[in-house]
């Protein structure tokens, strides 16, 4: 299981997610901007996410559909800032299903001395309150993901 | 305040500030909902509401378990399509 942080200070507009993981930081770039990873790691697990573009250069743009079980769908869309290979992105980030509020990510990536890759995440949101309510939708996501997965662990044991 | 509820002088002489001054920064940590105040006769009484960095704190670690269970899925990958690279 990689190491995240996640760093949010109440009462302000962003927060940031820091992460160490194995593999090259070549790789863990490659894998942010080619369309045949995203689908395996980029959304919960309990959503299938289809990637309609990823235009990695500035100005491209981006838009993931993420879909559930009963067919509802959730997307995802923004423009690249800059994409710099094995080092930085910046992009913005829109949920569609609520227009006009962007974010705006910076993604770092870094060698550690013992060979695994510092990935950083910075989101900045245009109020606190936009910022409280991504990690509160991320919450109940994740426990629904949680619970989902116990239950299949559950259903397997018996 | 973390000890408990101190009026605005109290926080000053602690900070080395001036109470105006004090008494701006606490203004702007009510606004966020970070603080309470009571007046005490014709002191105001600051303390902490705890309940507001609970809940930040109980987003903040489910957030982190989704974030872990992204980047594990990451890290899987990375790890099944090494060969291939």
């Amino acid at each position: 299981m990689p190491q995240v942080k996640v760093i949010a200070e109440p009462g302000a507009h962003d927060f940031t997610v820091e992460c160490v993981m194995n593999g090259p930081r070549e790789r863990v770039y490659r894998a942010h901007v080619d369309p045949e990873a995203i689908p395996h790691w980029w959304g919960p697990s309990f959503l299938t996410t289809t990637v309609e573009r990823l235009e990695p250069r500035k100005g491209g743009i981006w838009r993931f559909v993420q879909r559930d079980a009963q067919g509802n769908e959730y997307a995802f869309n923004g423009v690249y800032h800059e994409c710099i290979p094995s080092e930085r992105i910046i992009r913005t980030w829109e949920f569609e299903g609520m227009p006009g509020h962007v974010l705006l990510e910076t993604v770092t990536f870094e060698d550690t001395p013992d060979g695994k890759t510092l990935l950083r995440s910075q989101s900045v949101f245009q109020s606190v309150a936009d910022r409280d309510g991504m990690l509160a939708t991320g919450a109940t996501e994740a426990g629904k993901d949680m619970y989902e997965r116990l239950e299949e662990y559950v259903g397997q044991a018996r | 305040m973390r000890e408990g509820p101190l009026p605005v002088g109290e926080i000053a002489k602690r900070l080395g500030l001036g109470q105006p001054q004090t008494s701006k920064h606490l203004k702007v940590l009510s606004d966020a909902g970070l603080v309470q105040v009571q007046a005490d006769a014709n002191r105001r009484i600051y303390s902490l509401r705890r309940e507001r960095f609970e809940e930040l704190e109980r987003w903040v670690q489910t957030f982190t378990r989704q974030q872990e269970d992204r980047y594990a899925r990451l890290e899987a990958y990375l790890a099944r399509t090494e060969e291939a690279d």
